[in-house]
């Protein structure tokens, strides 16, 4: 047994290479390669039964791939089982110990470790800090909260100092207000301990807010790697785009490319920047993206594509606006409600919608 | 409107549940009752006393049989409860695969056989085994009872196995535990109820066998169910029934606990 796997200083990186999993006849992961870097925030990110969580067991070990390997830090551990592998699991049930006490779930990776129990109870210690339940060492852990439970697990699944923390779909349980704390939590924790972080979602938001880098996947597949900037701004395809977040799709024509921007041509005949994903070279006729809060409503006639405002959503913070665009398609338009008061459109009006400039992104497909 | 359908509400119901309950219960209490006979009749009243109950302390074959019962029922609980844990994690901690109905089958097989074939089949073997050997102890009372008690311990380590979550598992071997480990710090603390109430009802079902034991005994190894079936060819006093009263409280004792130890986990659970 090495000792590497509770003195890392550092968060490991995983290397996935051409990973396979069939179930029977059932393909739930084809083909995927990932480089998750060292001390990064890694999310998985899709519907479910996109593969994330079966990607994730095969991190832990809970599952073998059918072909392909996994790297922890250029080591091959495909084959590893999971007690071999520096890396521990926060459960989405939590799977917490019933029979024993907050402090010997805690203790438990080190105690199987053969830490001596000194070096248990300091660490033990500290991970009660760490997740703020001092004092609650003894508790059973059934007479828990289902936040404090999650804090338990979190705690539990750190205290050997693992090269990597897997999370599977953790705050699910929680309810709202909690989760949101829960997600700054686990941000934190990751700064604090440098361990390198490898969360799975469905959820986009908790994706954006937490993840140094998103991998978006569907049907067993990853669609796109980047930063939440990058997915949400910058998405390559169309399950991207419209997983997550709101998205108007626009037919349009390209005129010219020059450097990392091509010159569109709407339906209507205006003309807009728009960026597209690396490795294609944008021609004919292709589709667009535009964030509802990056356009603006406008009188008829001032911007770029005419229509007229079907409906307005009132969200408090911000106004949805539907405009239905000449030629057929529904047009999304938010602004956000800085003023209170009407909002100076009415239903039925003729309206404008003017695109901000470098917001447009083409999409690959 | 009409109130919903209750069986309780139907005539008769009081009644026939009323004439369930003493056809089953009467029997025991009538031989509770006289078990405090002071008289030699099982049918007439004739006055209390403990008398039966000294009588059949002093009485040295009532003794011998009731160790020997015990000691035999121990041995076989302890021993068919081993078995019937591995059996449980086995046929649980797996995914289902070709054959597993067919290992269900074989453990419980011993509930669908009749007694009298496993007695006989039973009895032809040891008599073999006995000349091959030349053994004539216990051993082969004990092989017996274990044999037909594996699958009463089965049911509640299965039972109760069925109801942990498997993920607890997967946590222990994710945090470093091997898979001895696991069983030691997770699956054996939390299944132990299981393990308690398959143990108890191996027990009790061992103490009560007469079929078996009557075929596979050799001569002097009377346990006290086959014991008091032998008095019975003779006469019939109020002793049989003060030994019977006490193996009722005990069998009830361990019932009780059982029920106990069964229902803590749903406590648990929450």
């Amino acid at each position: 047994m090495t000792d590497t796997r509770t003195t890392a200083a550092h968060g490991g990186a995983i290397g996935l290479h051409g990973i396979k999993k069939w179930f029977g006849t059932f393909q739930a992961v084809d083909n995927v390669s990932l480089d998750i870097r060292s001390n990064e925030f890694f999310t998985l990110l899709g519907p479910s039964g996109c593969g994330k969580t079966t990607l994730l067991r095969m991190i832990a070990g809970f599952e073998l791939p059918t072909e392909g390997q996994v790297l922890l830090d250029g080591v091959d551990i495909s084959r590893l089982l999971p007690n071999q592998r520096p890396v521990n699991t926060v459960f989405q049930n939590y799977a917490l110990f019933p029979h024993l006490t907050v402090a010997e779930n805690i203790g438990f990776g080190l105690k199987m470790l053969g830490k001596p129990k000194s070096e248990i109870d300091s660490v033990v210690k500290d991970m009660l800090k760490l997740v703020h339940l001092d004092g609650r060492g003894n508790n059973p852990v059934t007479q828990l909260s289902g936040g404090q439970q999650q804090r338990v697990a979190l705690a539990r699944a750190l205290a050997p100092r693992p090269k990597v923390l897997l999370l599977d779909e953790p705050l699910s349980a929680l309810d709202l207000k909690l989760r949101k704390s829960m997600q700054m939590e686990l941000k934190r924790l990751q700064l604090e301990t440098g361990i390198t972080f490898v969360f799975v979602t469905h959820d986009q938001e908790e994706a954006l807010t937490m993840s140094d880098r998103i991998a978006v996947m569907s049907t067993g597949t990853v669609r796109q790697v980047g930063s939440p900037w990058d997915i949400y701004d910058r998405p390559a395809e169309r399950f991207v785009a419209d997983f997550i977040g709101e998205t108007n799709f626009l037919e349009a024509e390209v005129i010219s490319v020059s450097g990392e921007k091509a010159r569109v041509r709407l339906s209507s005949g205006a003309e807009i920047n728009a960026t597209y994903p690396e490795g294609i070279t944008p021609k004919g006729k292709v589709t667009i993206v535009v964030r509802p809060e990056h356009a603006r409503l406008g009188s008829s006639g001032s911007g770029m594509l005419e229509g007229v405002l079907d409906d307005i959503v009132y969200l408090g913070t911000d106004n949805h606006f539907h405009v239905k665009v000449d030629g057929g398609s529904t047009f999304i338009v938010r602004q956000q409600n800085a003023k209170s008061g009407h909002c100076g459109f009415s239903e039925q009006e003729r309206v404008s919608i003017a695109i901000n400039d470098d917001v447009a992104q083409i999409l690959r497909d | 409107m009409a109130k919903s359908f209750s069986i309780k509400r139907q005539p008769g119901f009081a009644t026939i549940a009323m004439f369930c309950f003493f056809l089953l219960y009467l029997p025991i209490a009538t031989l509770v009752v006289y078990s405090f006979n002071s008289g030699m009749s099982i049918a007439t009243w004739e006055g209390f006393s403990f008398r039966w109950f000294e009588s059949a302390w002093n009485n040295q074959q009532v003794v011998e049989a009731s160790w020997r019962s015990l000691k035999i029922a121990a041995v076989a609980a302890i021993i068919a409860t081993a078995c019937a844990t591995l059996a449980a994690i086995a046929t649980t901690r797996t995914g289902p695969y070709r054959g597993l109905t067919f290992k269900y089958s074989v453990i419980n097989m011993p509930l669908l056989v009749p007694e009298i074939v496993t007695a006989v089949a039973l009895l032809i073997l040891f008599s073999r085994v006995k000349v091959w050997t030349g053994y004539s102890g216990l051993g082969y009372l004990i092989v017996a009872h274990s044999a037909f008690c594996v699958p009463f311990a089965y049911m509640p380590i299965r039972a109760r196995l069925e109801s942990m979550d498997l993920s607890l598992e997967k946590a222990a071997a994710d945090l470093y535990a091997s898979s001895f480990q696991t069983f030691r710090y997770v699956t054996l603390p939390l299944l132990w109820p299981g393990i308690l109430a398959g143990l108890m009802l191996a027990f009790v079902i061992s103490l009560d066998d007469v079929v078996i034991t009557e075929f596979v005994k050799s001569g002097g190894q009377d346990t006290l169910p086959t014991y008091m079936l032998g008095q019975l060819r003779r006469v019939v006093t109020p002793e049989m029934n003060a030994i019977s009263t006490v193996f009722l409280v005990l069998s009830l004792a361990i019932v009780t606990l059982f029920f106990f130890l069964s229902r803590e986990p749903q406590k648990n659970n929450e």
